[in-house]
């Protein structure tokens, strides 16, 4: 077995293990209401930050505002719910198609955005996403869409602009945003759509378009002198990281009842929490973003029984694993005592 | 007919005329020189050859088509190669993915495929794989094929060039100083690489260098350029002895 398919076997092992343990504590009521809540929370940053990751560490490109691409996936897919909400479809089936349609647009929009400024050298992207972001979450907080017999009905003022017929119904409100989502997403589905995310990831990474990607961060002179078609790769690779967070925010609208836009969910902070999973996990590790995102996740939550110390346990908790992930001497001792070389020496012996 | 034909090919940077006026013919399986003093323009017409620089003039016609022009992507894809004079490799990939990624083109599985591992991605990465360790063993870097690019000696650093730019199956081969920082040993394997890589792949080759010893043992033909311009042009043992480059080299010391 090769080192690297060793690799990835750990990480979808740890993730399944997560499952398992997860699912055990709450069957057998040991899992606190809180704890519970987190469930899907964690598999949506995640998500998160391993699509992230696919841009900062595959791609080599930085973006500011990914919140963004997770706020068009949470409004589209929970539209979609809204409109087929009463239709008799099986939920199950439904949010399917609400998680791939969110993935779909927010694809799109990557392709829109990735077009003009992908093309252009320099950290271009950076501040276009950023602006994106802000502007996606602005957008969304003076949209209204109703539904009557006349079909859709779409303004950018007020409910009353709409000229809805007496028993139609507003889907969006602006700022109060949609209201009574189908709460369809569950740890399970969540955990299924986060293993898909990574095998995908890891699957494009070790593919010939997955290495041209990687061709043109290190080197995009020698990548475009080996007929590396350099806008297509880098595109693909924004759009694919993009329809992830799309996915992601179909998750994170579906586990509320009332979704809004607010700088605390898609604004630039988000966008830049996301980042610092990404770089305290490892920049261009898939695993490191999963565990960085998961930890940092759950964390603050545990801490509020400590409210006095939890600023102060969260900002520990971050220098240490930056630390641990940064520092010449701290690699140093993981690369000695690695799960890895563990498994490796025991290999070898057995073949001995 | 040529592999290579140009005709007055020129470029400009700002007020300084680069190349002016430089016209090359090298035929098929030739091992062809490019020399000159430093900043003479050697690397400049490489990068014209390959589209990295658009030439205000002059025409560029390999193995019978019109490259004038093309962009770098394109102009590889109609088959010429090169390594660069400072090493470009992908750093961060393994010594076996960088050939892979001079495979790119011509195994043309779809991402769709590749993500959902389709037989098409098992057959044509196997294939890869062994051509990919089939190039690898000419420069003797097959034992290192699971290295990081990055961790490889210099001198493997500059045969694995070579090798990515092969793997791109080319009608030309640009060498840009492939021995350049290396001692007198590791030069004359290289050299020893090189014709085998004329003879085994029948490749066309044009190669810069600085040494002269070096070059005399190997191209049949050289051109010699000094500030931009051709100073001399034609068989190996002709141009070394004559006087306007004897003095451009002495006046260059
Ligand atoms: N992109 C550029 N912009 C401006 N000037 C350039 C550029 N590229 C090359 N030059 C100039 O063109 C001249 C020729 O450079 P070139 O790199 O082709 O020389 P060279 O013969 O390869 O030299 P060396 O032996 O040092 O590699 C030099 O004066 C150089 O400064
Ligand atoms: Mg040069």
């Amino acid at each position: 077995m090769n080192k690297q398919l060793k690799d990835n076997l750990i990480t979808y092992g740890i993730i399944i293990a997560f499952y398992a343990i997860m699912q055990t504590l709450s069957a057998t009521g040991s899992l606190s209401s809180l704890f519970k809540g987190l469930l899907v929370p964690v598999c949506v940053y995640t998500i998160m930050a391993v699509s992230l990751n696919l841009t900062v560490g595959i791609l080599g490109e930085l973006s500011l505002g990914h919140a963004g691409f997770m706020c068009i996936g949470a409004f589209v897919s929970a539209f979609f719910s809204m409109c087929l909400k009463n239709s008799g479809m099986n939920s199950i089936v439904r949010f399917i198609i609400a998680i791939l349609l969110g993935a779909l647009v927010s694809a799109v929009f990557g392709v829109l955005i990735g077009i003009p400024v992908l093309r252009l050298r320099g950290d271009y992207l950076a501040i276009v996403t950023l602006a994106f972001g802000e502007i996606i979450k602005n957008i969304v907080n003076v949209l209204y869409i109703g539904k009557d017999e006349n079909g859709m009905h779409l303004s950018f003022t007020d409910t009353a602009s709409l000229n809805m017929s007496a028993d139609g119904e507003v889907i969006v409100k602006g700022p109060q945003g949609i209201t009574g989502i189908p709460n369809d997403s569950t740890f399970t589905i969540g955990i299924i759509v986060l293993l898909l995310t990574i095998a995908i990831v890891i699957n494009f990474v070790n593919s010939r378009s997955g290495r041209a990607v990687m061709a043109i961060r290190d080197n995009r002179i020698a990548a475009e002198s080996v007929g590396i078609n350099i806008s297509k790769y880098k595109l693909m690779a924004f759009a694919i990281s993009a329809s992830m967070a799309g996915a992601a925010g179909a998750l994170y609208s579906h586990n509320l009842n009332n979704l809004m836009a607010q700088p605390k969910n898609f604004g630039y902070n988000m966008s830049i929490m996301i980042l610092v999973y990404v770089v305290l996990g490892g920049i261009g590790r898939i695993r490191g973003s999963i565990i960085a995102a998961a930890i940092l996740t759950v964390l603050p939550e545990l801490l509020r029984g400590f409210s006095d110390y939890r600023m102060l346990i969260y900002s520990i908790v971050l220098i240490v694993m930056m630390l641990f992930n940064c520092a010449p001497a701290a690699l140093e001792l993981r690369e000695k005592y690695s799960l890895k070389r563990l498994f490796g020496k025991k290999l070898k012996k057995e073949e001995a | 007919m040529a592999m290579l034909d140009v005709t007055g090919l020129g470029i400009s940077f700002g007020g300084l005329r680069a190349v002016d006026d430089f016209s090359l013919k090298i035929e098929k399986g030739e091992l062809y020189g490019l020399i000159g003093p430093n900043g003479a323009g050697k690397t400049t017409v490489f990068n014209l050859l390959t589209g990295v620089y658009k030439p205000s003039d002059g025409v560029i016609i390999l193995d019978g088509k019109n490259i004038t022009g093309q962009k770098t992507t394109q102009i590889n894809k109609e088959g010429i190669a090169r390594t660069f004079q400072n090493i470009r490799l992908f750093k961060e990939l393994t010594v076996l993915d960088n050939v892979k990624v001079g495979l790119h083109n011509d195994y043309p599985y779809s991402t769709i495929a590749g993500i959902l591992r389709l037989p098409s991605y098992r057959k044509q990465e196997a294939i890869m794989k062994e051509k990919a360790m089939e190039l690898l063993k000419v420069f003797d870097l097959d034992k290192e094929c699971d290295y990081l690019a990055s961790n490889l000696p210099y001198g493997k650093q500059r045969k694995l060039e070579i090798a990515r730019a092969l793997a791109t199956n080319p009608k030309l081969l640009l060498l840009d100083e492939p021995a350049a920082g290396m001692n007198p040993n590791e030069t004359k394997e290289l050299m020893e690489t090189i014709r085998l890589i004329r003879d085994k792949f029948d490749m066309t080759i044009l190669l810069i260098e600085h040494d002269m010893k070096l070059v005399s043992g190997i191209c049949e033909e050289l051109t010699v350029l000094n500030f931009g311009q051709v100073l001399a042009q034609g068989k190996t043992s002709d141009v070394l002895n004559n006087p306007d480059v004897i003095k451009a080299y002495l006046g260059d010391d």
